[in-house]
């Protein structure tokens, strides 16, 4: 059998796995510098709390694994997180809705089945969630938080793009389509189906007017939308009020100096967003988005508390870092007996103990390692006065040893 | 590389409700075969006219699955045991060719009054448990997601889905002649999911590479894209249903009792018992038959659905097999069914056969074979998936892979499958088939089982103790 690996899963190599801690540890710094702290979720949920919400598309629930557990008699299904914030704002229910306001963040892996097998069934997230507090800065904190992990991370060009599920539920409402059209236009622009919309009939001209310059524009600035306010002063009220929401979260992010664009088509997958909501772009691909939304945590039986958050993709972002050589031959020590008798490998192992005990790296070598990918390689010979050859392998040089004082000095030193 | 142009091409063909329309269609188009009728006595069929042409007759709900998997070219069974299958697997190796326009009715999703469910709007807004029991579980939940329903659980069931509503299941998603005819059995149409026409289907590696175009070309004439519902069945959606409001008050112990062949066993030993039923006899069969005893409610549904749904609570006590209560317990091993005694009636046993041609005598050697690479994966078919899984499990043959089947496994051997669990009596059909028994895993007979909370509960308890002892009565 030549590869006995699970369709759709993948393995992470030690490079992998270079890459992963490296992202996994920035943005566990940023989240606890910005006072969030981290939680971890079961990998098994009851299916009904991703369809208790009614959010989530029909095409997206019918991608999850779900089974009957072994007492799943009652016809309950569970089913491996396909999402990373709805089992958060369950924990957030269950646990810590009596604390006024909450931060939150994790690192988790989702599954969900893809069948063209161009992506992974099961993906790496790192996410951060807010409840309660009031609007505004907490959003503008999520987009901060998101861009500075990002940008310690060292990706470059890097694009941020800004939409409203608000707005885009109120200019959708402008259609006047029926509830049946509406549920299925919101699927389709939710799947990323732009065209659907400006395929349909509208209404008026003025609503054609509306689609064109908010579709065919990306706005820089919170002056774009200070110009759709002005040329659309018919518009209804929701759609005024998800503008002026927008419109104080870019004036901010203009004032933070933090550059974005206005694109309203850009987003998809917001499924239960109400506010605002944005994405990361690197090299054509999302490396991370998030959004408000305020009805989730009441959709799901909790109090009425607004919440945000965001979540970086591991596996786009892994694709992106350039990998440091690992940079071997600077602290790694080879301990590696001349002979393999019992009393030397007993030595061998003594001697890695204490300089591990030191705070040093100490890798045994039974087999034949090549001594050059190492800073250091201590060979045992366990023969008096000087029991011990140390070799520099970067000074090219050896000496003979008598204690391990002596060696930890010269490592030390080294 | 396969050598596709040389094989033979071979044909799923449906029992049952489309066995004699297709035989028609099939003699019509002069692809014959001589044997396809209900008094089929073999299940390989040979074509008089093309050579290279075999045909299986297989139950339907097993066509889509044996086509998909490769064991067939073509199939032919109704569109919505292939909608059924491609609902769940859409990416798969099956394909639609065409309808082949007969058939009858409709896969409709139904409610009772009771339920206080009017319209979709309602059903999407209801925040409460839905209940919905289907013969087409994946049907079911498909048209759940779609609506976004927001908390449903689905019971899957063998049959009977229409005796469940109001009391056991909210919803039924289930075959409907027409509107009207879901209305006679006191359910009110929601919704129609789909039109139930014979499909021709093909499996897509076969399509895409072998010739199939003689066979094709014969059901050329008779092929349509879009199915043609009878315009009687349209006329129906218009028209107001008078649905007939029965009362079915609930009773404090619920009995559940089998229906097919099990029923006419059982109503000889109910008679034993001294317990009087009306309409649970060979001269017709309630669904609801009542009993003297006016504080006990009775419904007839499928022996192999009973343990989960005594599980449940919807009955306290069961008469079902053995083996199904086996079955359950293997899927579910700390479920709360209990058997109290067995009947001794019907007794079989449940045993893994191979074909009489396998070097194997018993399992041990069996497994040898399967560990000197003999099979890529032993190929089990079995009705009861649990119990195969966990008897292969035990006896740790591996590779396996198991094809549910729908009754009549030994149909699957030995092309289609290497291995069969099932139930047999006296062992007479499988030598006929030329299949030898290698393991018998256990004997199966009526029995009686209970819901363990029903048992224990303090209003349950003594009347589930008279009836228990007035049913114990029946055993000679």
């Amino acid at each position: 059998m030549k590869n006995q690996k699970c369709k759709g899963m993948r393995d992470l190599l030690p490079q992998d796995m270079l890459r992963f801690r490296r992202i996994e540890d920035t943005f566990r710094t940023c989240c606890r510098n910005w006072g969030y702290q981290e939680v971890r979720t079961p990998t098994l949920e009851y299916l009904y709390l991703f369809t208790a919400t009614g959010t989530l598309t029909p095409s997206m629930l019918s991608k999850v694994y779900s089974f009957l557990d072994w007492d799943g008699w009652s016809g309950e299904r569970v089913v491996l997180r396909p999402d990373g914030t709805i089992p958060v704002a369950r924990l957030y229910i269950d646990n810590l809705s009596e604390q006024e306001l909450v931060r939150l963040f994790y690192v988790t892996n989702i599954f969900a089945f893809e069948g063209t097998g161009k992506k992974n069934r099961e993906r790496w997230q790192c996410g951060a969630e807010f409840f309660g507090g009031a609007k505004l800065a907490p959003d503008v904190e999520i987009v901060l938080l998101a861009e500075e992990v990002i940008r310690r991370l060292g990706i470059s060009n890097v694009r941020l793009q800004l939409s409203h599920a608000g707005l885009v539920k109120a200019l959708l409402k402008e259609f006047n389509l029926s509830p049946a059209e509406e549920a299925k236009m919101t699927n389709r622009i939710l799947e990323g189906n732009w065209q659907a919309l400006t395929k349909a009939k509208s209404t008026t001209p003025e609503v054609d007017r509306l689609m064109a310059a908010l579709l065919g524009l990306k706005g820089k600035s919170s002056s774009f939308l200070h110009n759709v306010k002005a040329s659309f002063p018919k518009v209804s009220r929701d759609f005024k009020s998800s503008l002026e929401d927008l419109l104080s979260i870019t004036t901010l992010l203009d004032n933070l100096s933090c550059s974005y664009e206005i694109d309203i088509a850009a987003i998809h997958g917001f499924e239960y967003y109400t506010g605002i909501c944005f994405q990361f772009l690197a090299a054509g691909e999302k490396i991370g988005g998030g959004g408000r939304y305020d009805k989730l945590v009441p959709l799901m039986n909790g109090e009425d508390i607004p919440a945000c958050g965001f979540a970086l993709y591991v596996d786009p972002i892994m694709k992106l870092l350039a990998l440091e050589k690992e940079k071997k031959g600077k602290s790694g020590i080879l301990v590696k007996g001349k002979e393999l008798a019992p009393e030397i490998i007993k030595a061998c192992f003594a001697v890695a103990e204490s300089l591990r005990d030191a705070g040093h790296s100490a890798e045994l070598g039974f087999t034949g390692q090549e001594e050059s990918n190492y800073r250091w390689v201590i060979l045992i010979s366990g023969k008096e006065p000087s029991p011990f050859v140390l070799k520099d392998c970067i000074q090219k040089r050896r000496r003979d040893a008598a204690s391990m004082a002596e060696i930890l000095k010269v490592v030390r030193g080294g | 590389m396969k050598d596709y142009q040389a094989s033979y091409i071979k044909l799923a063909l449906p029992k049952g409700r489309f066995l004699s329309p297709t035989a028609s269609l099939l003699a019509e188009i002069d692809v014959g075969f001589e044997g396809y009728s209900d008094k089929a006595k073999q299940y390989r069929l040979r074509s008089a006219r093309f050579p290279s042409l075999s045909a299986k007759i297989l139950q339907e709900k097993d066509i889509p699955i044996q086509v998909a998997v490769g064991n067939y070219d073509l199939g032919i069974c109704g569109l919505d045991w292939v909608e059924e299958f491609l609902v769940k697997y859409p990416a798969g190796a099956l394909v639609k060719i065409a309808s082949l326009n007969y058939g009858e009715g409709s896969v409709h999703v139904v409610t009772s009054a009771q339920a206080g469910i009017t319209s979709l709007d309602e059903l999407a807004a209801r925040r409460n448990d839905c209940r919905i029991v289907s013969e087409y579980p994946n049907l079911s939940e498909a048209f759940a997601l779609n609506l976004r329903m927001r908390r449903f659980r689905i019971f899957p069931v063998w049959g009977a889905a229409e005796a469940y509503p109001p009391e056991n299941a909210d919803l039924a998603v289930l075959w409907g002649r027409s509107r009207a005819h879901i209305a006679t059995q006191g359910l009110i149409p929601l919704e129609k999911l789909l039109p139930v026409t014979a499909f021709l289907i093909a499996n897509r590696e076969s399509l895409e590479n072998k010739d199939l175009s003689q066979i094709l070309m014969c059901f050329d004439s008779k092929l349509s894209a879009e199915p043609q519902t009878p315009i009687e069945n349209e006329l129906n959606i218009r028209k107001e249903l008078k649905i007939p409001r029965p009362s079915w008050p609930a009773k404090e112990i619920n009995l559940a009792l089998p229906d097919g062949h099990q029923q006419a066993s059982t109503a000889q030993f109910l008679k034993q018992a001294g317990l009087t039923l009306q309409g649970y006899s060979e001269e017709g069969v309630s669904r609801r038959p009542s009993a003297d005893l006016d504080w006990l409610g009775i419904k007839v549904i499928r022996p192999q659905d009973m343990p989960l749904q005594v599980a449940n609570g919807n009955f306290d006590l069961a008469i079902t097999g053995e083996d199904w209560l086996r079955e359950h317990l293997c899927r579910f091993p700390s479920s709360p069914v209990k058997k109290l005694f067995a009947l001794g009636l019907g007794t079989v046993k449940i045993v893994a056969a191979v074909s009489q041609e396998m070097p194997a005598t018993d399992i041990d050697e069996l497994r040898s074979l399967v560990q000197s690479n003999k099979f890529a994966h032993l190929k089990v078919a079995s009705e009861y998936i649990n119990i195969a899984d966990k008897y292969l499990r035990d006896n740790h043959i591996n590779p396996y892979k198991l094809i549910p089947t729908w009754g009549a496994s030994e149909a699957f051997l030995p092309e289609d499958a290497d291995m069969l669990i099932d139930n047999t009596q006296t062992g007479k059909t499988l030598e006929q088939h030329q299949l030898k028994i290698i393991d018998v895993l256990f004997r199966s007979s009526a029995c009686l089982i209970a819901n363990k909370d029903s048992l224990a509960s303090s209003d349950k308890k003594e009347k589930m103790k008279f009836l228990t002892q007035k049913l114990r009565a029946g055993l000679k």
